[in-house]
């Protein structure tokens, strides 16, 4: 017994497991671990952050106020915790941003990816990808001072701020995003049935839109959703071009303000820590949250079902 | 019917000359002056060692080359009774595909029903009645041996059939279209050996009915399914007979080795 | 019989309709490119004819001030750079740690699955609430205030999912083979990343940085919420000293201004001249983003023709 064990530990100076390898190996991979899980850490900090001071202000204002109420105006006097008037203008400049948005990004993916020549698409892809790349603030800049004096010389009565404006840059700030995953999703489809349909004797719009687009459908999906997240979770263009006064309308020829443009009206301004005000954006901001993370759940599961079918 | 075509002697018919073909991936040159015919209604097989060539030769009977830049066709490939050759450059591609259709190595169903599979030729073609539609898909699925195991269930996904089922609705979606040429990539590549006894099986079949010209990497197949068969090596056409002149008797040396499995 | 649908003149006839369609499509696939590239330079154009004049060395140079024909972007482009520096610092070397340990370590489990739902859930988290975090955890809760430490961190968490995504494809692109080769040779797994998988993915990761960092410069949201749009007219204390120990953290705790607040500040303000200054910080903001993804694209084009497996 006691030759055995003496044996052994002969051995293990040369070919047994070396205890301080291995410990350095066990203290790097806890370090990568614990990095790895840093963003669950800063995923609970969100949730915890915007729940614990929404509850505060949900002891000031009933939860049913906060849904029902047709006005904000939390910095007045005649205070009134409304969210619809920041959710109103939130809907309307996202559906103005997906409305351009979803088409033309479609269009310019499977134009990209089943028609355009080698050469257009290695220049069109890099262009689309600096596009995506440029500020939001610049956008802004560029749908206050340029875009919305062009709509008001086709509509005279477009006020300086608008939603329509600003869905409009945000819409085509969107493209990039919406394009390019929708052009990876459709390349992916293997070329083999692509060929099946061109042996039919299809065209490339037929092969395009009847089975390519079918088989990419839920990388399509997933696309659309994460144009639609970020359309309402975009804060800079909306600050600048659409006003931030909340206003419930579903009109966008008028001004209003966005969830997040509300965020942004009161950081400019100088809210004492802890007071109602500086609760509410935490309340505006749980909201926004949850708008988000339903849409990518929803889009989770879309890649997920519809994952590899072919 | 099918005794009756055979007993009576007629004159030679092709459906297809192959004239000094020759064809180009960019400068690479996969195929050098083929001489061919197809036989009308009779099975043509080709063989030949792995980058020999014979799926690119049976894809420039529908022009998938065409699809991708820089490939180049010489000779020509007259298609009759009207003479045409398909590989001319004011010849459009697509309505050389409406003609002669294709099977692939691999199943490749389309993310739709089995139904809408089988239609699709006929849609592309702009077909919209229901009625020319059903019956069409039917005989398509009958001529391919599935009707049987698929017509209460016409819309499910084509996904959910096995392999050899996928193959045959592939087959099924070339048939419904009628064509005038099947081309067969390798059908049986993918499919473990019972699946390739019924594909086999269903090729027999169409014998007599349809043009037939299928590449595959199985010699037993070659002879056990084909009236005629080309041995192609290296881009070229080493020989093209009978079949059982080339498992019996082959004239070349070289297709002897193949065959006889010295090479190859 | 059935009656034939192989009557080459309709087919023809068809054919030429379908192709009509392919033209049309191909038409308003080029088209839906130009709107795009229109309004590219449509922006571009608009910023430079606005912003070129006001482009000097004094407007590099100066403070902002209530004068728009002598304020410049001194304390803003030096803020954007510590700020960056800041983010980096911290984003880079968490993102590439999780990015290994997802491709290399983790085990098919439950926790390694949330963590890999959770990076895609944060890259959909909308920047702003990122600055309320920011707001709530660092500048009130850890007492950071309104800092260049608490706006680089604000940053770091935003850009992390961008490191670690790419970290994980490019580590994910090297052939299994690598790994066996260096295994075969006895080296532990910590050496068989460090020695190769690293080195061999750091072009990848590097463009997965600097494409973070593009997207960090231009981040404005959650750096207004943090509640740093002042009027900053004087630089942070430098990080030199001239006595022991050289080096100094001072700046950390500064109060600061960066790019892109300072043009959303000239912006929002009614007037005109202003606005050109806005144009002026818009167009070299717009330079840098631009030179950074460029960059990014570059080395991501050498980097594919260069693959050797």
């Amino acid at each position: 017994m006691a030759e055995e064990s003496h044996s052994k530990a002969a051995h293990a100076g040369k070919l047994g497991y070396s205890f301080r390898r291995n410990l350095h190996e066990r203290l790097i991979e806890v370090f990568l671990f614990l990095s790895a899980v840093f963003s669950v850490a800063i995923m609970l900090a969100i949730i915890v952050m915007l729940v614990k001071e929404s509850i505060i202000f949900f002891q000031h204002v009933s939860i049913w106020e906060f849904l029902t109420d047709t006005q904000w105006t939390p910095l007045f006097d005649d205070a009134h915790y409304g969210i619809l008037p920041l959710v109103s203008g939130t809907l309307v400049s996202s559906f103005i941003a997906l409305l351009v948005a979803l088409p033309l990004g479609t269009i310019i993916a499977i134009y990209l990816s089943e028609f355009a020549p080698f050469t257009i698409r290695e220049i069109a892809k890099p262009f689309l990808e600096l596009l995506g790349g440029i500020p939001t603030v610049v956008y802004g800049y560029f749908a206050l001072l340029f875009i919305t004096p062009i709509l008001q010389i086709i509509f005279p009565e477009l006020p300086g701020f608008s939603l329509l404006s600003a869905g409009l840059v945000m819409g085509i700030m969107i493209i990039p995003y919406v394009s390019s995953m929708t052009e990876d999703a459709m390349r992916a489809v293997p070329m083999n049935l692509r060929e099946g349909s061109y042996a039919m004797g299809a065209t490339r719009f037929q092969t395009a839109i009847r089975v390519v687009m079918p088989a990419a459908f839920s990388g399509i999906a997933a696309a659309y959703i994460l144009g639609i997240s970020r359309a309402v979770g975009e804060t800079m263009v909306v600050a600048i071009a659409a006003g931030m006064q909340p206003n419930l309308t579903w009109n966008p020829m008028e001004p209003a303000a966005t969830i997040t443009a509300y965020i942004v009206q009161v950081s400019l301004g100088d809210l004492p820590h802890g007071s109602i005000g500086y609760q509410t954006i935490f309340a505006a901001g749980l909201t926004l949250l949850i708008l988000t993370l339903v849409f990518n759940v929803i889009g989770h599961i879309m890649r997920k079902r519809y994952r590899e079918i072919y | 019917m099918q005794i009756n075509q055979e007993k009576v002697a007629k004159p030679i018919q092709y459906k297809s000359e192959v004239k000094n073909l020759s064809f180009y991936y960019g400068e690479f040159s996969a195929l050098k002056n083929i001489d061919m015919a197809l036989h009308d209604k009779k099975i043509t097989a080709l063989i030949g060692p792995s980058g020999c060539g014979k799926s690119t030769f049976l894809r420039c009977f529908n022009r998938m080359h065409d699809l991708y830049p820089g490939n180049r066709y010489e000779g020509e490939i007259i298609l009759h009774p009207d003479n045409v050759n398909i590989l001319a450059s004011n010849v459009d591609p697509i309505e050389v595909r409406m003609r002669i259709s294709m099977v692939f190595q691999k199943p490749n169903p389309f993310p739709k029903s089995i139904y809408e599979n089988v239609a699709y030729g006929l849609r592309v073609r702009g077909i919209k009645q229901r009625a020319v539609l059903d019956e069409r898909v039917e005989l398509a699925l009958r001529n391919s041996a599935l009707w049987d195991e698929v017509k209460d269930r016409q819309h499910d996904l084509a996904f959910n059939l096995s392999g050899g089922q996928q193959q045959r609705l592939c087959i099924a979606r070339a048939l419904a279209t009628d064509p005038e040429i099947l081309l067969f990539d390798e059908p049986t590549s993918a499919l473990d050996p019972i699946a390739t006894a019924s594909i086999e099986e269903l090729i027999t079949d169409l014998k007599n009915k349809v043009t037939i010209l299928i590449v595959t990497h199985n010699m037993q197949q070659a002879a056990r399914v084909s009236d005629y068969t080309a041995y192609m090596y290296l881009g070229e056409l080493i020989e093209f007979n009978v079949t059982d002149t080339i498992f019996i008797k082959p004239k070349n040396k070289q297709t002897e080795d193949y065959i006889t499995g010295r090479f190859g | 019989m059935m009656k034939s649908i192989n009557n080459l003149e309709e087919i023809r006839k068809i054919i030429g309709k379908h192709k009509r369609w392919d033209l049309a499509f191909m038409i308003a696939g080029i088209f839906a490119l130009m709107i795009a590239v229109l309004t590219f330079m449509a922006l571009f154009a608009h910023m430079l004819f606005d912003g070129m004049p006001r482009l000097s060395w004094d407007f590099f140079t100066s403070f902002p001030s209530r004068r728009p024909e002598s304020a410049g972007i001194l304390s803003a482009w030096v803020g954007t750079t510590l700020v960056m520096f800041v983010t980096a610092v911290s984003a880079v070397p968490l993102g590439i740690g999780s990015g290994i340990y997802l491709e290399e370590y983790a085990p098919k489990n439950l926790i390694t699955e949330i963590i890999e739902i959770n990076v895609t859930n944060l890259a959909g988290v909308p920047s702003i609430i990122y600055g309320l975090l920011a707001l709530g955890l660092f500048v009130y809760q850890l007492g950071f205030g309104q800092s260049i430490l608490a706006a680089g961190l604000a940053l770091a968490l935003l850009i992390l999912p961008v490191v670690i995504v790419a970290t994980r494809e490019a580590i994910r692109s090297i052939p299994v083979t690598i790994r066996e080769g260096a295994y075969a040779l006895g080296a532990t797994k910590w050496q068989t990343v460090s020695d190769h998988l690293l080195p061999y993915s750091s072009a990848g990761i590097l463009t997965g940085i600097i494409i973070g960092l593009a997207r960090a410069i231009g981040e404005t949201a959650p750096i207004i919420t943090i509640g740093a749009l002042t009027f900053i007219a004087f630089l942070p204390p430098s990080p030199m000293k001239s006595e022991f120990p050289y080096i100094s953290f001072e700046w950390l705790m500064a109060p600061f201004t960066v790019m892109p607040i300072q043009m959303f500040n000239w912006v929002s303000r009614p007037e005109e001249a202003f606005q050109l200054n806005a144009a002026a910080a818009g167009l070299v903001l717009v330079v840098m983003t631009l030179a950074m993804n460029g960059l990014a694209i570059y080395l991501r084009y050498r980097m594919r023709k260069n693959i050797k497996w």
